[in-house]
């Protein structure tokens, strides 16, 4: 609803990002911003001498985010006329339209103790006006790029309109070692790659993250036993437990229903691949599919509803959608080539997977009714999207060919914009991307 | 030393097969589960012996009857060499009732990471399957598939990806008589 009523009052910046004054500061980005919206950041005036350092590393934090998006071009600090060593003092207008900065982000940074305290505001230039109320997020020293990344989160909700999806995790494989000795460990970092920390050790092949719809769990495939089997592991603690143990038989591609009360999985016997949903407080399981093809890589969809997934009940894998309580599926993709790995997106609108088509693999995105297809990459192998938390990038996993080929984790803007390497210790496979953090 | 041997061949699963301090091998007793009685002596070990040099050695199993069957793409049926090959396999099996067998399945790198499991876990259970048909006691196979997780050729070449869609035998010792 919001958004229709912001589209109305959109102004595409497609070619120009001219903004006249009558018109408020909106970013497009449903068709892809080719030229980015120039802003000015100034660097956030520190309230004490104490929080000078953290006040500029903020600072580059809070624009790192925003370019990152290929939605803005920041313009360098050396090229500003106007300096901001007041946040309370006026803005002077004239010397950002000089620059043809369309949007100013002023703000300071406080630390009393442990206290961080981050103010911003932000201005649409040439309406010379404030865009929004000035805010304030305040943590512990220690989440200092949190509090940057909210401050980058409500500068792209207000000028996009759409929520943002700085603030948040991405949960992947660690990998080292050689292509046919590869340990794999769990790890889990900021969307960005900072702060990554290891959640298992190497000891045992580990598979596939995924997060709880609050950020708090995660659900993967181990082979700790022997056998493949899903564990769901507390963040926190990194405790974990065993889920859906089935003696004998192979479990693994789980995914945490929207209200997290349950799981869809797929389950192995006698060599036959079927799709299964265990309630979590039952423990009641239910079988969706009892087909003689393999049927893997379910998702649910947002509202809980319906489940997405592959089959390749009619030869190559195709996607099919079915009702979370069972029923009879429905195929989705239409196009030639194997189709897997699809995942539905936060907004409902689309679905993301996994292409396979005259010796290459694509990241590509549909309709939930499986028009409108659009690959987004090509690569020798690119696969498992995941979506941010704004439905608007998909980070997913790049391996490259040969004898010493690694994979590494990429984003791309679901426009087939702005593809990104995402930085890790190591190689780094299966990405999940968390919700945005409370 | 024995045991250690035989560890390597199970590939770290015999570990939990086997524990510490007990005899990695039973005598073969009678076994008329499939209706093949054994001919052994009940107390003698050199017919299971895996260091023997004769058709019952492990390093029989492995370079004459062949611990390994290979698929096309995309493909978990059976071909007529793999059948060749599981049919010498079932009657090593048959008369080597001192192991059982884990049977992993894999698949080469093109293919998406789940699907290459469940791929996997068919061409374990194929020939798995064909065992069974030719006189091996269910009981005494497990399955398990790797998908694309543990490849033995690592290039981005059919040579590689062929010796990659594999479904491997790998014998464990039992233990028995606790």
């Amino acid at each position: 609803m919001m958004l229709r009523l912001l589209t109305l009052l959109t102004l595409c910046c497609g070619l120009t990002s001219q903004v006249s004054a009558q018109e408020p500061l909106r970013l497009e980005i449903s068709d892809g911003v080719i030229e980015p919206m120039p802003i000015a950041l100034t660097d956030f005036v520190p309230q004490e001498s104490l929080a000078t350092d953290l006040a500029i590393r903020i600072t580059r934090l809070i624009a790192a985010d925003l370019a990152s998006t290929g939605l803005f071009r920041e313009i360098p600090s050396t090229r500003h006329i106007g300096r901001v060593t007041n946040f309370s003092s006026p803005v002077q207008y004239a010397d950002w339209k000089a620059i043809n900065a369309q949007a100013l982000i002023t703000g300071s940074v406080s630390v009393q103790a442990d206290r961080v305290v981050v103010q911003f505001r932000l201005f649409d230039v040439f309406a010379e006006s404030q865009l929004g109320q000035g805010m304030q997020f305040a943590g512990s020293a220690e989440s200092w790029r949190r509090l940057g990344h909210k401050v980058a989160d409500a500068v792209y909700s207000r000028i996009t309109g759409e929520s943002g999806y700085f603030d948040s995790r991405v949960a992947f494989v660690s990998e080292r070692g050689p292509k046919d000795a590869r340990q794999k460990r769990l790890a889990i970092m900021d969307y960005d790659g900072a702060n990554v920390q290891f959640l298992t050790g190497a000891q045992h092949l580990v598979l596939a993250p995924r997060f709880s719809p609050d950020g708090r769990q995660i659900l993967y495939t181990s082979y700790e036993t022997g056998f493949p089997r899903i564990y769901v592991m507390d963040i926190a603690t990194l405790r974990r437990r065993v889920l859906a143990e089935r003696e004998g038989n192979m479990s693994f591609a789980p995914r945490f229903s929207p209200d997290g009360q349950s799981v869809v999985f797929s389950a192995e016997t006698s060599g036959n691949t079927d799709l299964f949903v265990l309630n979590l407080r039952t423990g009641a399981s239910l079988r969706l599919t009892s087909d003689a093809a393999i049927e893997t890589a379910p998702s649910f969809s947002p509202d809980g509803s319906q489940v997405v997934f592959e089959s390749d009940r009619t030869g190559a894998p195709q996607i099919y959608k079915m009702s979370a309580r069972g029923g009879t599926a429905q195929r989705v993709s239409r196009g030639e080539g194997r189709y897997g790995t699809p995942v539905w997106s936060p907004r409902g609108d689309l679905i993301a997977f996994t292409k396979q088509t005259q010796g290459r693999f694509h990241i590509g995105v549909m309709r939930t009714d499986g028009t409108e297809e659009r690959l987004l990459t090509g690569a020798f192998l690119d696969e498992g999207p995941t979506w941010s938390p704004n439905g608007r990038v998909v980070m997913f996993t790049r391996e490259t060919q040969g004898e010493r080929g690694v994979p590494t984790l990429y984003s791309i803007d679901i426009t087939g914009r702005n593809l990104r390497r995402i930085p890790t210790p190591d190689a780094g496979s299966d990405p999940a991307w968390s919700p945005l953090l409370p | 030393m024995r045991y250690f041997r035989v560890m390597m061949f199970g590939l770290g699963f015999a570990l939990g097969a086997c524990g510490q301090g007990t005899p990695p091998f039973s005598n073969p007793s009678e076994d008329s589960l499939d209706g093949i009685s054994s001919t052994l002596p009940s107390d003698d070990l050199t017919a299971t012996d895996p260091f023997d040099e004769g058709q019952n050695s492990l390093a029989y199993f492995q370079q004459n009857v062949g611990d390994r069957v290979l698929f096309p793409v995309d493909q978990s049926a059976l071909t007529a060499e793999a059948r060749a090959i599981l049919t010498e396999q079932a009657a090593y099996l048959i008369r080597n009732s001192g192991f059982t067998a884990l049977i992993e399945g894999h698949a080469d790198e093109r293919g998406t990471r789940d699907y290459n499991l469940a791929l996997g876990a068919r061409r374990a259970a194929a020939a798995r399957d064909f065992l069974v048909s030719n006189g091996v006691s269910a009981d005494r196979l497990r399955t398990v598939s790797y998908g694309k997780e543990r490849p033995i050729e690592i290039c981005s070449q059919e040579r590689c990806y062929a010796q990659n869609r594999r479904a491997v035998t790998v014998l464990i010792a039992v233990q028995t008589g606790l």
